[in-house]
């Protein structure tokens, strides 16, 4: 079975206030505020760590979820935030050098 | 009206046998010098932006912007058209039904081609100000603004949330900078509110003035007169609903939004509940 990799888009901006992750759209400027989970997929989208491996690291163990439900979870996300262009996913990681911040870091 | 010998108007040159006329228009303290043939449409600005004509001697201001506005018979133009805000190069394209332009950042020369109508090019300049402001860090907002004790105050919401009628409501010690579009730099000393020509319902120019940004309001309407603090992440998605910025390009787009957070980072955004009277202005300066 093939793994996904997911990566933040260079042409989306993000920032994180109060604990609230707040990312704009680069193509039509669409406002997105994330969710806790989605929060944590998209910071841990670095392009190289496989979609399976964040959800069994660093979901799982927060929401107390069975891996399989929330990897289904999590790849519906990442496709659903790849429609918007705010997330890029891959069958082979995806070049980082222009990946972006995850947000809280401004 | 004013003879074309006024200070803030000046015949700079012939060309083909026709003077060439200039008028210096500085909002938020960024010269504009528009050039026209066109003497009626001349005077047509100086009326429209008075109290924002500057002294020709602002056109040498490095930072001064410069339009040469060729004028053109009226055309048939869909008065719902949208404005496209596009680049290409280093050069702004600028069109909307009744008029084109062009503006080129680097050498800050433009040209627009429309009929003799002041509204024409009120949208070109509010949409060249919108680019500068991003690239600086500061805001065109969805807002009144006025200033009070030395101090501004800014008042955001989208059409009917109150903008014209707190401004109508604003004590004789408070200023008018806008009752409809607030113009907001970051400085060295943190943000700026000035006033500008862009009028609302009010039709009354802002003074052309400023002061630093105190604090910016949410404008709801209700049964009293209080003031609530706005979670951040609320008041963020606010102040981005209340941004006027046209422009079709990533780069600008990211740059407005995080001048956005840091403008929240920095000003105290509360929500403003208000009754349609002047006692709302007690909570206020």
């Amino acid at each position: 079975m093939s793994r996904l990799y997911v990566a933040r888009n260079p042409r989306a901006a993000a920032r994180s206030l109060d604990g609230e992750m707040m990312i704009m759209s680069g193509r039509d400027s669409t406002l997105f505020t994330l969710n806790r989970t989605a929060t944590i997929l998209w910071q841990s989208a670095d392009g190289t760590t496989p979609l399976d491996e964040i959800v069994a690291r660093r979901i799982c163990p927060e929401f107390e979820v069975e891996p399989g439900v929330a990897l289904q979870d999590a790849e519906n996300l990442a496709r659903e935030l790849a429609r918007h262009e705010i997330m890029q996913l891959s069958e082979t990681p995806i070049e980082t050098k222009r990946n972006p911040p995850a947000g809280d870091a401004r | 009206m004013p003879a074309l010998t006024a200070p803030a108007l000046t015949a700079t040159a012939l060309t083909g046998g026709v003077a060439q006329l200039s008028l210096v228009i500085e909002i938020g303290g960024i010269p504009v010098r528009v050039n026209t043939t066109d003497s009626g449409f001349l005077h047509l600005l100086q009326n429209r932006y008075a109290g924002f004509v500057a002294s020709p001697d602002l056109a040498q201001d490095r930072t001064c912007i410069e339009f040469d506005v060729e004028i053109r018979p009226p055309a048939p133009a869909d008065p719902e058209a949208d404005v496209s805000v596009t680049r290409r190069g280093s050069r702004w394209s600028i069109e909307r039904g009744d008029f084109r332009a062009e503006w080129d950042p680097a050498t800050r020369r433009g040209r627009i081609l429309q009929s003799s109508n002041p509204y024409s090019i009120d949208a070109v300049l509010r949409i060249v100000h919108t680019l500068v402001l991003a690239g600086e860090g500061g805001l065109l907002l969805h807002s009144a603004s006025a200033v009070r004790n030395g101090r501004a105050f800014l008042f955001a919401g989208a059409s009917g949330a109150g903008k014209t009628t707190i401004s109508r409501l604003a004590p004789p010690d408070a200023t008018l900078l806008t009752d409809e579009i607030s113009y907001v730099r970051k400085l060295e000393n943190g943000y700026t509110a000035f006033g500008t020509p862009f009028t609302g319902e009010l039709a009354k120019l802002g003074e052309n003035v400023s002061a630093p940004v105190t604090a910016l309001y949410l404008l709801a309407q209700g049964p009293e007169n209080r003031i609530d603090s706005v979670p951040p992440g609320e008041a963020a998605r606010s102040l981005l609903a209340n941004v006027l910025f046209f422009a079709e390009d990533e780069e600008l787009v990211q740059s407005v939004f995080h001048s956005v957070f840091e403008f929240v980072s920095r000003v105290p955004v509360s929500r403003l509940t208000f009754v349609p009277d002047a006692r709302v202005w007690d909570l206020i300066g």
